[in-house]
């Protein structure tokens, strides 16, 4: 259904010669620097937006790398210690037999990023090149990277709880590893890059072309 | 039922609206209550006429200011295991990374979870109150809501509280745990942003202010 509406025929604001706002819609005159309703800056599109979501995104990933090479968590207990990185943490709670919460953590620390990763080069990509998925489901796509790249930051509070909760001694504790650290400026910087991108870029693509 | 509305395009006189996802132009119509008014493109809520969710916003942020702050005095989770007991609130588990390489962390986390949902709520009091009084509003309260959009996908104290109950699941088998009061808090802080996101739509919020400003 929506679908079908996605080809009706719309006049948008750049190809009337005006600018509308992306925070509060208000619409004005071309040239127009700050909009005057809400006082953010005007820009027909955003400039520069994919350089930005590339630059980040990539920024991301290459923090990815050693948030899951180094530990996550390390344990002590009764004397000895036992470090796990992102992934081992979450096949240890597996064997424990918690496959609700390894699944949690696995979808939070693992899916959510690399899906984050696929999803906002594949948005990007497509601006530039002609792709089959509709204009409509990418901007469904995009809005759920937008919505939920922040819950990523799941296990780095998890790591925090325990390491601030679980301190008695040699008997048990948890410290926090360097891959928290890693892990939450990857999870920040995919943030910038999903909230850089411009979805109307994404409507441009087939602009008076009518079908894509 | 709610009532939608696929707006006209934009024959006729009137004020415009453009998509913030797609840009097509509208042309702004009478919303009945409760009514909300879509992108005839991609569907895309432009606005909506809900005289509730004002309410529903300033309630959220009082709520949230009133729990994140008493949540930083309590402590939240509790545990006890062969004789020793140790207990933790929201500024302890920053303090857990007060070492090395994950030191600024610890300042993120105090950011996110304690500093910007507090923030954020004081600026849309600010912003909204002298509005749902039917006041002028308040000197910067444009700036002020401008903060508070800025900083809504920062504001992550309902992430931290799945957090919590994630790190309960790992820690029940090595020893006993109980709640602390700040667990409840931070639960109700949950269902609190679920309440304001569902209310929460910039384009209207902006259109009122500017509405208010004029008169």
């Amino acid at each position: 259904m929506a679908h079908d509406r996605e080809h009706i025929p719309v006049l948008t604001a750049r190809e009337a010669g005006l600018l509308g706002c992306g925070h509060c819609g208000r619409v004005s005159a071309a040239g127009t620097q700050v909009c005057q309703r809400c006082g953010f800056a005007l820009h027909g599109r955003r400039p520069a937006s994919l350089q930005k979501v590339w630059a980040w995104l990539f920024a991301g990933l290459v923090f990815y790398i050693p948030a899951n090479v180094y530990p996550m968590l390390e344990t002590r207990f009764l004397g000895t210690t036992t470090s796990s990185t992102i992934v081992g943490g979450a096949i240890d709670l597996a064997h424990h037999g918690a496959f609700l919460v390894a699944a949690v953590i696995f979808i939070a620390s693992v899916l959510i990023p690399v899906g984050k990763f696929l999803v906002l080069g594949y948005l990007a990509w497509s601006i530039q090149n002609r792709v089959a998925l509709s204009r409509h489901r990418r901007t469904q796509l995009y809005e759920a990277v937008e919505f939920i790249g922040r819950w990523s930051m799941i296990d780095v509070f998890v790591v925090a709880i325990l390491a601030a909760l679980v301190n008695l001694g040699i008997v048990m504790g948890f410290n926090p590893g360097a891959a928290a650290f890693f892990f939450a400026l990857s999870v920040a910087c995919t943030m910038v890059s999903a909230l850089s991108l411009d979805p109307r870029l994404l409507w441009d693509l087939a602009e008076g072309t009518g079908l894509e | 039922m709610k009532h939608e509305t696929l707006s006209p395009l934009v024959d006729g006189e009137g004020e415009l609206i453009a998509c913030n996802i797609c840009d097509g132009l509208h042309r702004v119509v009478d919303l009945p209550e409760g009514g909300r008014m879509r992108c005839v493109r991609c569907g895309t809520v432009l606005l909506r006429n809900d005289i509730r969710s004002l309410d529903a916003i300033l309630a959220s942020a009082a709520a949230m200011t009133i729990l994140v702050i008493s949540a930083v005095f309590f402590p939240f989770l509790r545990i006890q295991a062969s004789g020793f007991s140790s207990s933790a609130t929201l500024t302890d588990t920053a303090r857990a990374f007060a070492e090395g390489l994950t030191a600024p962390l610890g300042v993120a986390l105090i950011l996110v979870i304690i500093v910007v949902p507090v923030v954020r709520a004081v600026a849309l009091y600010w912003a909204l109150l002298p509005i749902r009084l039917g006041r002028p509003p308040a000197p910067h309260a444009r700036k002020a809501f401008r903060l508070a959009c800025l900083l809504r996908p920062w504001s992550m104290a309902e992430i931290f509280i799945v957090g919590v109950a994630v790190a309960l699941v790992k820690v029940g088998g090595m020893a006993t745990v109980s709640f602390g009061p700040a667990f409840w808090e931070l639960t109700l802080v949950t269902l609190i942003v679920v309440l304001e996101s569902s209310s929460f739509c910039e384009k209207t919020l902006w259109r009122t202010i500017e509405n208010t400003s004029r008169s």
